[in-house]
C-alpha cells in the first residue's frame, strides 16, 4: 500500500488506478453537507478507505467541518494537476498527501501555502523529520503518514533473523534477493552509505555517490528480482521462491498475522523511513479549516488511532503517545532510522537515475 | 454498382468521420508527444516549453542503443516464433470440420480475455521453483530437484509468444480459410507430398498475409513492458519499460517522449523496409 505514496506501483497503474481515481474524483465522498468544509486529497485505495472510515467522520464530529475526500492519482501526476489548476486559480483539493520528493518539487514553484505552526497544539511534539520546511524556514508541510521499508526474510529459508543490511552482500544470498527497482523508491544508495560508509552525508559529493554505486554494484549477482510491483515480491517472499529482500514493514506484518512464514527485521543500521506530508495548495481559501485538520491529525490520540487502525508510524515523539510497547513495536522501532536523501532526487534526479539504470540493466 | 470517382465536396463527406477520429485520437496526441520531446526538462519541477535536442542527445548512447537493439530483437523473435507455430496450426485447423474449428476459435478468443497481468503472473507461477512445472518432472522422476525457470530470456519469450499467438491465429485464419483447396490438390496430383505441397504451394501463395502478420505481431510485441519485468531480469527489459520509468516514475516527460518518438520512427522504418522488399519481390 505504501508504494502508492511513493507512486511506484506498476500493478496498480496497470490495473487502472487512473480509472479508479477518475471514478472517485467524479463521485467525491461527501460525508455531511455543512457550512464549513474541506477537500482533502488522499492516496486512493487502502489509505482513502481507512481515512474515510476511521478518521474523517470523527473529525467532522469534533470540529463541524465536513470533509470531502478526493482520491489522488499515484505518482507525480497529482502534483502536475495541482500546478495546472493553481495556474487557473483552482484547487482540486485544499489539503493533499504529498510524498517528500513531490513536496520539494512543489516548493520550487511556491505551490504550498506556508503553515502557521502556532495553530498546532502539538507542533512541539512532532519529530523534526516530519516538518517539511522551505529553505528560508517557513513550514511547507506537516507529516501525514509514515512507514518503514525493512529487511524481510522467509523464516523457512533463513532460520536466523539477519541483523544487518550487510546480509544483502553476503555470498550465500546469490540469486535470492528481491529489491525495489528504482533509486528513488528503494533508497538503497542511502542503505549502502549508512551500512558501509558511516552515513548518508557522503552522497552529497559526486565521489561519494560513485563509491556508493560501486559498492551497490556488488549486490547485483544476489538479486533475483528488481520489482516495481509489490504483489510480485510479496508472493515470492511468502512462498520462499525469493527468500529475502526489502519490503514494507506493515504489509509484512499483515502477512505474518495471516500465518505466512516471513519476518520483518529492523537492521542495526536502521529501517528506511519514508513518509508523506499534508500540504496546503496556495489557491485554497480554506486556510483555517486546513490548519484545524492538521491540528486534529497531529494529536497523540489520533496518531495512536492511525497506528492501530491504519498501521502507520506516529509522527509524534514516543513519550506523548498512548501506544503500548507492543503496539509501538508493531509500527516502529527505537533504532535510529535511515532517512532518505530526498534532496538528491530533485537536484541530481537524472544523473542518479541514469547511473542506477545502467547499474541494474547493464 | 458502378464506382465513380468523387466529384463534389459532398462525395468526400463519408471520409469526414474517420478523418476526424484519426486526427483526434492519433494526429493530435502524437503531435503533442513530438512537441514535448523537444521541451526542456526541469528536474526540480516538470518541464518547460522550449526547443532543445537534449532529450535526443541523451538517448544516443551505447547504453540505450543496446536496449533498443534488444527490444527489436525480442519483437522479431516473438513474431517469428508466432508465425512458425501459428501458420501450420491454422492451416491444419482450417482442414477440420466446422464444429471443431468453432470450438478452437472460441477457446482462442477466451485467451484474449486474459490481461497481460494475469498472463505474467500465471507464467511466473508455472515457471517458479516452489510451484512450477519442474515439480511435476521431479514427481515422475525426470529431475532430482525443482528449479526456477525464471527470470530468463526463455521465460520472457514464452510469455510473449503465448500472449501474441491468439492474435496471430485470428489474423491468419480468414486468409487460410479462403485459400483455394484446388491449389494443394493440383500439387498433390502432380506428385508432391503433403509437406512439400504445404511449403511449395500454400506458404508462397500466402506470402503477403504472412508478412502482414509478422509486422502486426512485431509491433504488438514491441510495446510490451509488463511481461519482461515479471518474467525477465533487468537486462531483458525493453525500451518500453525504460520509457515507463521516465514518464511515470521520473516525471521526465520530454525524455520519455523522445524515446517513444525514436521507437516509433525505428519501427515504422523497419515496417516500411519490409513492405518495400516485399513489393520488389512481388514485381520481380
Amino acid at each position: 500500500m505504501k508504494a502508492i505514496l511513493t507512486g511506484n506501483l506498476s500493478r496498480r497503474t496497470v490495473l487502472g488506478a487512473g480509472i479508479a481515481a477518475a471514478g472517485t474524483l467524479a463521485m467525491p465522498a461527501v460525508l455531511r453537507a455543512q457550512d464549513k468544509s474541506l477537500k482533502v486529497g488522499v492516496y486512493g485505495g487502502y489509505f482513502k478507505k481507512s481515512f474515510d472510515s476511521h478518521i474523517f467522520p470523527d473529525f467532522t464530529k469534533a470540529t463541524g467541518i465536513a470533509v470531502e475526500s478526493v482520491a489522488e492519482p499515484t505518482g507525480e501526476a497529482w502534483l502536475v494537476q495541482l500546478e495546472q489548476a493553481a495556474k487557473a486559480g483552482q484547487a482540486p483539493a485544499d489539503l493533499s498527501m504529498m510524498s517528500q520528493t513531490t513536496t520539494l518539487k512543489g516548493q520550487a514553484t511556491e505551490l504550498w501555502t506556508p503553515l502557521d505552526t502556532s495553530k498546532f497544539k502539538h507542533y512541539g511534539d512532532l519529530l523534526p523529520r516530519f516538518v517539511n520546511k522551505y529553505p528560508d524556514g517557513r513550514v511547507a508541510g506537516i507529516g501525514a503518514v509514515a512507514w518503514w521499508i525493512t529487511l524481510v526474510s522467509n523464516t523457512d529459508a533463513f532460520k536466523e533473523a539477519p541483523t544487518s543490511w550487510e546480509a544483502f552482500w553476503e555470498a550465500d544470498k546469490k540469486d535470492k534477493l528481491g529489491l525495489l527497482a528504482l533509486a528513488s523508491n528503494s533508497f538503497l544508495l542511502e542503505v549502502t552509505a549508512k551500512t558501509f560508509f558511516g552515513g548518508t552525508d557522503m552522497l552529497s559529493t559526486d565521489e561519494g555517490l560513485d563509491k556508493a554505486f560501486a559498492k551497490l554494484a556488488e549486490v547485483k549477482p544476489n538479486v533475483r528480482l528488481w520489482y516495481r510491483d509489490e504483489a510480485q515480491f510479496e508472493q515470492a517472499l511468502k512462498s520462499g521462491e525469493i527468500p529475502m529482500g526489502q519490503y514494507y514493514h506493515d504489509v509484512t506484518g499483515l502477512a505474518i498475522a495471516d500465518g505466512f512464514h516471513v519476518r520483518s527485521t529492523f537492521p542495526k543500521e536502521g529501517g528506511i523511513q519514508d513518509s508523506g506530508n499534508w500540504v496546503l495548495v496556495k489557491t485554497s481559501k480554506k486556510v483555517d479549516e486546513a490548519h484545524a485538520f492538521i491540528d486534529y491529525m497531529s494529536q497523540p490520540s489520533i496518531q495512536g488511532l492511525m497506528s492501530r487502525k491504519v498501521g502507520t508510524q506516529p509522527t509524534l515523539k514516543k513519550d506523548v503517545l498512548d501506544l503500548t510497547p507492543a503496539e509501538f513495536a508493531a509500527v516502529s522501532s527505537d533504532i535510529e532510522p535511515i532517512i532518505p536523501r530526498y534532496d538528491l532526487y530533485t537536484s541530481k534526479a537524472d544523473e542518479i537515475n541514469q547511473k542506477w539504470t545502467e547499474l541494474i540493466v547493464g | 454498382m458502378r464506382r465513380e470517382p468523387p466529384k463534389t465536396a459532398a462525395d468526400y463527406a463519408p471520409l469526414a468521420f474517420p478523418a476526424l477520429m484519426l486526427i483526434v485520437f492519433f494526429v493530435v496526441p502524437f503531435s503533442i508527444m513530438i512537441a514535448v520531446s523537444f521541451f526542456k526538462r526541469d528536474p526540480a519541477g516538470f518541464y518547460k516549453p522550449a526547443f532543445v535536442f537534449d532529450n535526443y542527445a541523451r538517448f544516443l548512447s551505447a547504453f540505450f542503443g543496446e536496449v533498443l537493439g534488444f527490444s527489436l530483437m525480442l519483437a522479431v523473435t516473438v513474431a517469428a516464433c508466432c508465425i512458425v507455430i501459428a501458420f501450420p496450426f491454422t492451416y491444419l485447423l482450417t482442414r477440420r470440420p466446422r464444429r471443431v474449428q468453432t470450438l478452437w476459435l472460441v477457446g482462442l478468443l477466451s485467451v484474449l480475455s486474459l490481461s497481460e497481468v494475469i498472463i505474467g503472473f500465471a507464467w511466473s507461477t508455472l515457471l517458479s521453483r516452489t510451484a512450477g512445472i519442474t515439480n511435476l518432472l521431479v514427481a515422475i522422476g525426470l529431475m532430482d530437484q525443482p528449479v526456477a525457470l525464471l527470470p530468463t530470456f526463455g521465460a520472457v519469450l514464452t510469455g510473449m509468444v503465448y500472449q501474441a499467438l491468439p492474435y496471430t491465429i485470428l489474423v491468419l485464419y480468414p486468409a487460410l480459410v479462403r485459400l483455394d483447396p484446388t491449389l494443394t490438390e493440383a500439387a498433390r496430383t502432380l506428385g508432391a507430398s503433403p509437406v512439400r505441397a504445404f511449403f511449395n504451394v500454400t506458404v508462397p501463395a500466402l506470402r503477403n498475409t504472412i508478412v502482414a502478420t509478422l509486422i502486426m505481431v512485431f509491433v504488438f510485441a514491441l510495446g510490451s513492458y509488463l511481461l519482461p519485468q515479471i518474467l525477465g531480469r533487468p537486462r531483458h527489459w525493453t525500451l518500453s519499460v525504460l520509457i515507463t520509468d521516465q514518464a511515470i516514475y521520473q516525471s521526465n516527460m520530454p525524455f520519455a517522449a523522445a524515446m517513444a518518438v525514436f521507437l516509433v520512427l525505428i519501427s515504422l522504418s523497419l515496417v516500411g523496409l519490409t513492405l518495400l522488399v516485399g513489393r520488389r519481390e512481388n514485381a520481380a
